[in-house]
């Protein structure tokens, strides 16, 4: 387990330092590239808890998908190089309070329900035939109603960006 | 299975690596040889490059020795941390793919179990590189041509992807080996002498699969991305010296790769049709199969990219969302119907 442990700690640590990073950087492509790493790294940190599969879709819908349209659509609007944006709210202050309070409430939950609990390094490992078992037995439902809702998201954009 | 040689974890996986590592100059400095540089010579009547080294060999090592000379040049106004970084993600996207393409029964650096899975998001982290180079390097060509390169990939990856759903719900794994171990046992309609190469039953899906891939590859006929007659060079065109050579080198490493995956998944991979041979002996052959498999697959890439003219922009997205993306659904609702039926 000694080497889950230090992989843990550097793997946290590029995740949070990047999280700060994402929004007190001035340029808004560091920004996206910032949060890369964060995704990248919470990918890795699944590759250590054996959730392989989640792990690959992170990689493939996150970074693959989510961020390179988020890249695409900067680059097609305004990305200026240098830092000549002021991306910093007035309400920041306020942004700040709602975040502590948030993770606080998190930290918190978290270590009320599973502080006295340790993972040990002869868990189990979830296939991904295992996953997908429990996803089409299961959880068939909520994965179809997620689909529906999606499908509606897609339909409710396509009709938002027509024209005519 | 029986071990000659057992090692520690840690030293194990640094073969592995080193040798994956060793790898991908050397398929790109083949697939350059042979098919960039030799093929394509002889398809215009020329010789091509033949003053280097026995018929020309060597001629590669010697442009890799002259890139690795030249001075490192960033242009003024670019973002020079991005700017470095880009042509190292683009590469560490290809040295992702290779971690999972089998070479034999054992011979591959981590046999996971989302394979295919696996394969297809990592081949999808190179846009970002790509990206990344279009927008640091201050430049509008360059800029074009990331944005062209991210919509082509975007859209050429859904097809690339659903068109390996029809071998996947066929061989009922998205383990890389376990698709070749579905090829060797598999029948066709009670037949099973030469086993089933997915190519015979999937065909639809081999060309939907090879089509997406010479876009992803960003190879002619879908190489707007880098039109030199419009964008100069596209997104790379600020980068010299051995960053260029990490461009090119990922370049044709990935399509090494894509040619790899296109063997494995449809024409058996390092498996010999029709003859039953040991696990350990399949081992030892298995790279060779497997190299006369990619090389075939990737004459076929090379083969349209000299002869085709380039698509316009909007033929291609069309070409992408209209075409391609319906047909591979269909073909996965038919293999879907025929994997019930029989």
């Amino acid at each position: 387990m000694v080497a889950q442990n230090i992989f843990f700690g550097i793997l946290a640590a590029i995740v949070a330092l990047s999280a700060v990073r994402m929004v007190t950087t001035r340029n808004i492509v560091h920004a996206a590239l910032y949060l890369v790493a964060v995704l990248a790294g919470l990918g890795a940190l699944y590759v250590l808890l054996t959730a392989e599969f989640v792990a690959t879709t992170q990689v493939l819908v996150y970074i693959g998908a989510v961020m390179v349209l988020f890249l695409f659509g900067i680059m097609l609007t305004k990305a200026p190089l240098g830092n000549v944006m002021e991306m910093t709210g007035k309400q920041w202050p306020l942004a700040a309070v709602v975040a502590a309070l948030l993770g606080g409430v998190t930290i918190y939950s978290l270590i009320d329900r599973f502080g006295s609990e340790r993972l040990t390094s002869d868990g189990p490992i979830y296939r991904t035939a295992d996953v997908s078992d429990e996803v089409f037995s299961t959880y068939i439902v909520p994965f179809e109603a997620v689909s529906v809702l999606l499908l509606a998201a897609l339909i409710g954009a396509i009709v938002l960006a027509r024209k005519d | 299975m029986t071990t000659l040689l057992a090692l520690p974890y840690w030293q194990e996986t640094g073969i592995k690596l080193g040798l994956a590592l060793a790898v991908i100059p050397t398929t790109s400095l083949i697939l350059v040889y042979l098919f960039l540089f030799k093929m394509m010579a002889f398809m215009q009547s020329r010789l091509g490059p033949n003053d280097t080294g026995p018929y020309g060999t060597l001629q590669l090592i010697a442009e890799a020795i002259k890139f690795l000379q030249k001075e490192d040049i960033h242009p003024e106004q670019a973002d020079r941390r991005v700017f470095r970084m880009a042509p190292v993600v683009v590469l560490a996207s290809t040295f992702l793919l290779y971690v999972v393409l089998p070479a034999g029964p054992d011979a591959v650096v981590q046999n996971l179990d989302t394979g295919v899975f696996y394969a297809m998001a990592v081949s999808s982290l190179s846009v970002l590189g790509i990206l990344m180079a279009g927008w640091a390097s201050a430049n509008k060509y360059a800029l074009l041509g990331g944005l062209r390169a991210a919509g082509q990939l975007i859209a050429y990856e859904l097809p690339l992807i659903l068109a390996v759903m029809g071998v996947v719900i066929q061989a009922e794994t998205l383990n890389l080996q376990g698709i070749v171990e579905a090829q060797a046992t598999g029948e066709i309609f009670g037949f099973g002498a030469i086993g089933n190469p997915f190519i015979l039953t999937q065909f639809i899906a081999f060309l939907i699969f090879m089509i997406a891939a010479q876009a992803e590859l960003t190879q002619t006929p879908f190489d707007m991305p880098v039109a030199e007659t419009e964008l100069v060079g596209g997104f790379h065109i600020e980068y010299t010296g051995f960053r260029f050579l990490l461009f090119f080198m990922a370049e044709f490493g990935t399509a090494f790769a894509f040619a790899a995956l296109a063997s494995v998944m449809f024409l058996g991979g390092w498996w010999i049709p029709g003859f039953d041979v040991d696990d350990n002996i399949l081992n030892v052959l298995g790279p060779g199969v497997m190299l006369a498999k990619i090389l075939l697959v990737a004459f076929f890439i090379f083969w349209v990219r000299f002869t085709y003219p380039r698509l316009r922009e909007d033929q291609l997205q069309k070409f992408a969302w209209k075409v391609l993306i319906p047909l591979s659904l269909a073909n996965i609702v038919l293999t879907g119907i025929f994997k019930v039926v029989f």
